[in-house]
């Protein structure tokens, strides 16, 4: 689990389950297990009353897992991107006493995160796990774009090329931590790279 | 001085009886200036020299948080209580001159939510009449749920029904009229906040359903002014400024150690706000915990006690104070 450094540094919990209506799960690739592992004490009937999205690793695992629980809809994305639609359509339309679970990367975690509070959940009432891969999504400072799956330290920015340095300052607003350029001074100096998000 | 309690000088510009059980006062500051701003939900606790004694009791602001020209508050008569209504009804004229604290507010809008669903019961209509005063300047999105015994006794149902239409659902207990509660906890959008003022049952109703609903604890506020119990007289002694006091029957232990001339902070004095949070160093004898502020593990440790609400009986108690 991330350390929490700075304030503004997401920190994780233990997906549990909440009284509630409504669930609705959004989790990516080893997200699924956090869900499984809140299902073994989840009161009897709990998923009948469930909406799961997920979003599969690149080795598709852990869809079987998770249609086990036999939740009342089921939804597999190949993308949070393509996934979108279909949280957002499900928030809209949902009432007082939906519950949201978010389990999986931070990326994920972030941009779901992000759907909720627009449709006015505040985030201290979102369920939220930790699982798998570390990797960021990053915003750069200088030319604003987004890169997914940062794993190193410094990264390059997918957009602009700078070499930035990963930031623990996190935004809420656009679910990315902010990089900085890290060779501003001289572009010829070139720290070692390190996997430091795996 | 006591935290949060700057004192405003005022005079009564208006006393206007609402119906059998209800009157309005109205104040103005004597120097002729604005009053405060205020949020929609906020209160002041007024000041009142009763012969010897001074009682002291929090009244939400009713008026329009727009119009700082004057605060105005309701008082609901209380012929068994204390004595503090009573006081208001019977001594309070237009052109006394009063004492009142600044507002206070411990029962605000989350101006997040994207509707804010009222409950009142009685006279915890007021808060909201700020509330909706507040929120209708902005085109905030809100309704109102408010429970009276009888029509005639509906403090502002007509101003609320003349202002705001079908946002306002009214229930008389006479008629046996009764929210369908679950249903309505149940049909709200996403991102709708919770407000509640009335009497303690309701409140307790309202948080309970809508906690098993799945309303998160942040969506859901409330606001009880729970009066001072009485009880049987006993002995304190305050460690810190060496004094002992007796509290009587009709005393709270907050205006024991006040009329002492200690000078403990408070806020609401109804037991909700944590100001008054005073630690025991000793006692032979039971408390009796009137507030909703301290945890049950603190109510039975016996380490501390909220002076403004709860009680004791017994052969000792000493505070630090
Ligand atoms: S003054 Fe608020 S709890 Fe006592």
């Amino acid at each position: 689990m991330a350390a929490k450094s700075i304030i503004s540094r997401p920190v994780y919990g233990t997906l549990s389950p909440q009284p509630g209506k409504h669930h609705l799960f959004v989790a990516d690739a080893e997200g699924a297990l956090a869900i499984s592992d809140m299902a073994a004490g989840a009161p009897a009937g709990f998923f009948s009353d469930a909406h799961v999205i997920f979003i599969p690793g690149h080795d598709g695992k852990h869809v079987a897992t998770l249609e086990a629980l036999k939740p009342a809809q089921f939804y597999q994305g190949h993308t949070f991107a393509s996934a979108l639609p279909r949280l957002k359509q499900t928030l809209a339309n949902a009432h007082m006493g939906l519950r949201v679970y978010l389990s999986g990367t931070e990326g994920l975690i972030g941009q779901a995160m992000q759907a909720a509070l627009e449709a006015g959940i505040d985030h201290t009432s979102i369920q939220t796990e930790h699982r798998g891969s570390l990797a960021r999504r990053m915003q750069c400072v200088h030319c604003k774009g987004i890169t997914e799956n940062v794993t190193t330290q410094p990264a390059t920015c997918a957009h602009c090329g700078l070499l930035l340095l990963v930031r623990d300052h996190y935004s809420r607003r656009i679910a990315a931590f902010q990089g900085v350029c890290i060779n501003a001074e001289d572009r010829s100096e070139i720290p070692p790279i390190e996997e430091a998000f795996p | 001085m006591s935290t949060g309690t700057t004192k405003l000088d005022v005079v009564v510009s208006d006393v206007v009886p609402v119906n059998d059980l209800v009157t309005r006062f109205h104040f103005r500051r004597r120097d002729g200036e604005l009053l405060p701003t205020f949020s929609g939900g906020a209160h002041v606790v007024v000041e009142m020299r009763d012969g010897g004694r001074t009682r002291l009791n929090p009244y939400s602001l009713m008026g329009s948080p727009l119009d700082t020209s004057e605060y105005t508050i309701s008082v609901r008569r209380d012929d068994v209580g204390r004595g503090g209504s009573l006081f208001m009804h019977r001594n309070v004229r237009p052109g006394l001159e009063m004492v009142i604290s600044y507002p206070v507010n411990l029962f605000s809008l989350d101006l997040r939510a994207k509707k804010h669903l009222m409950l009142a019961g009685g006279i915890g209509i007021t808060p909201f009449m700020a509330q909706t005063a507040q929120l209708a300047a902005e085109g905030g999105n809100f309704e109102l749920h408010y429970t009276c015994r009888t029509a005639s006794l509906g403090t502002y149902a007509d101003v609320l029904r003349e202002r705001y239409d079908r946002r306002i659902r009214l229930y008389h207990d006479d008629r046996e009229e009764r929210i369908e509660l679950d249903r309505l906890l149940s049909t709200q959008p996403l991102g709708t906040h919770l407000y509640v003022c009335g009497p303690a049952g309701m409140i307790n109703w309202v948080r309970d359903r809508a906690a098993a609903l799945g309303w998160p604890p942040e969506t859901v506020h409330f606001e009880h002014f729970a009066a001072p119990q009485p009880g049987l007289p006993f002995d304190v002694t305050l460690a810190v400024s060496g004094k002992t006091i007796r509290v009587d029957e009709q005393q709270s232990l907050l205006e024991a150690i006040e009329a002492a001339g200690v000078d403990p902070p408070y806020l609401c004095r109804g037991g909700v706000c944590g100001q008054c949070e005073t630690n025991v160093i000793s006692h032979d004898g039971k408390f009796i915990h009137n507030d909703h502020w301290l945890s049950e593990e603190d109510h039975r440790s016996g380490c501390k006690i909220m002076p403004c609400v709860s009680r004791f009986e017994g052969k000792s108690l000493v505070l630090e104070r």
